[in-house]
């Protein structure tokens, strides 16, 4: 059966985290230290690991027996629901901490209440998730003390990712009718509502850290919808060209 | 690394890191991604006291010639399965 709302519901997940690890897996050969080196690129294929999952699931949603694979190599630009925030370049070691830590922290709190998703798959798929997002909170959290409160340019970066990256964190706690629909049926969770438990968790980090949230009069927006930056080309162009020149390839 | 309950941990390699949070994080993404253990010891470098090399012969050659030493001179009771 063909559920069109759990499918751009699945879809929505799935993008968030297969576009944000690939560009963290941009660092995979080039972080600071070895040893960052490899804790990026495991964050970003525990990221990539949820995005397969998630597309799986949803191309049994959509019923038109589109794989992971088809979902993520074979879509365009405009087909892609992912928040604008996972899809800006990495920027600085500083900008792709604070992202990370962002945007995990949303992740906690999502996943954890999408445990108790009458959809069970997707709530088992949530249980996976929230223990992963722990470790990233706690991995990118203890970088924005160091980062936020470590040296003068070190602040200065971590303070400049935070005034750049805020106004595009609000996309991330818009509902829409899809969302409420679902959360109506307790399979998927009104994102308004997961705002205020975040906001207390990054006040609390950046606050020790010594960081300042800047007063934002706009939230970026558009990308549920298709309506990306610029940068998301650039980066599919990248994720999906040997599956475009050779269609089919396999491992 | 303690590579399962009861186990006596294992030093499985060395870590750079700024202090012990960090060096416990970077020891869980460096060799405790393929289900190797389930709990960690970091130890600075600093507090280690070790033997050098010149101690090889001091330490450890005078075990070598007794053999009495060893427990294969206590014959097992019949009876005791081992």
């Amino acid at each position: 059966m063909s559920q069109p709302d759990v499918f751009e519901y699945l879809l929505r997940l799935a993008d968030d985290r297969l576009v944000l690890g690939h560009r963290v897996s941009e660092w995979c050969g080039h972080a600071p230290i070895l040893e960052e080196d490899i804790a990026l690129a495991n964050i970003a294929l525990d990221l990539i690991g949820q995005a397969n999952l998630l597309l799986t699931a949803a191309g049994a949603a959509e019923g038109k027996g589109r794989d992971a694979d088809a979902l993520a190599f074979l879509r365009d630009e405009l087909d892609y629901r992912n928040a604008l925030i996972v899809e800006l370049p990495k920027g600085d070691f500083g900008f792709t901490l604070t992202r990370q830590f962002l945007f995990s922290a949303h992740a906690l709190v999502l996943t954890d209440a999408l445990r108790s998703s009458k959809n069970t798959e997707l709530g088992g798929l949530a249980d996976k998730m929230h223990k992963e997002s722990r470790y990233h909170v706690r991995h990118s959290g203890d970088w924005m003390l160091r980062i936020g409160d470590g040296t003068e340019e070190s602040h200065q970066r971590a303070q400049a990712a935070v005034n750049e990256l805020w106004r595009y964190t609000g996309e991330l706690f818009m509902a829409d009718d899809i969302e409420r629909r679902l959360a109506a049926q307790g399979i998927a969770v009104d994102s308004s509502k997961l705002e205020t438990p975040w906001r207390a968790q990054v006040d609390d980090v950046l606050k020790r850290a010594g960081l300042t949230v800047p007063s934002v009069a706009w939230m970026q927006r558009g990308g549920r919808q298709g309506r990306h930056t610029e940068h998301l080309g650039h980066l599919l162009a990248e994720m999906q060209t040997l599956q475009r020149q050779h269609p089919g390839a396999s491992w | 690394m303690q590579p399962g309950s009861g186990e006596a941990h294992q030093h499985v390699g060395s870590v750079h890191a700024a202090d012990a949070e960090q060096a416990l994080q970077n020891a869980r993404d460096v060799y405790a991604r393929r289900g190797e253990g389930i709990n960690i010891w970091v130890v600075p470098s600093d507090s280690i006291t070790a033997s050098t090399p010149e101690d090889m012969g001091p330490f450890f050659d005078p075990g070598n010639d007794k053999a009495y030493r060893h427990p294969q001179f206590y014959k097992v009771p019949r009876g005791v399965r081992l």
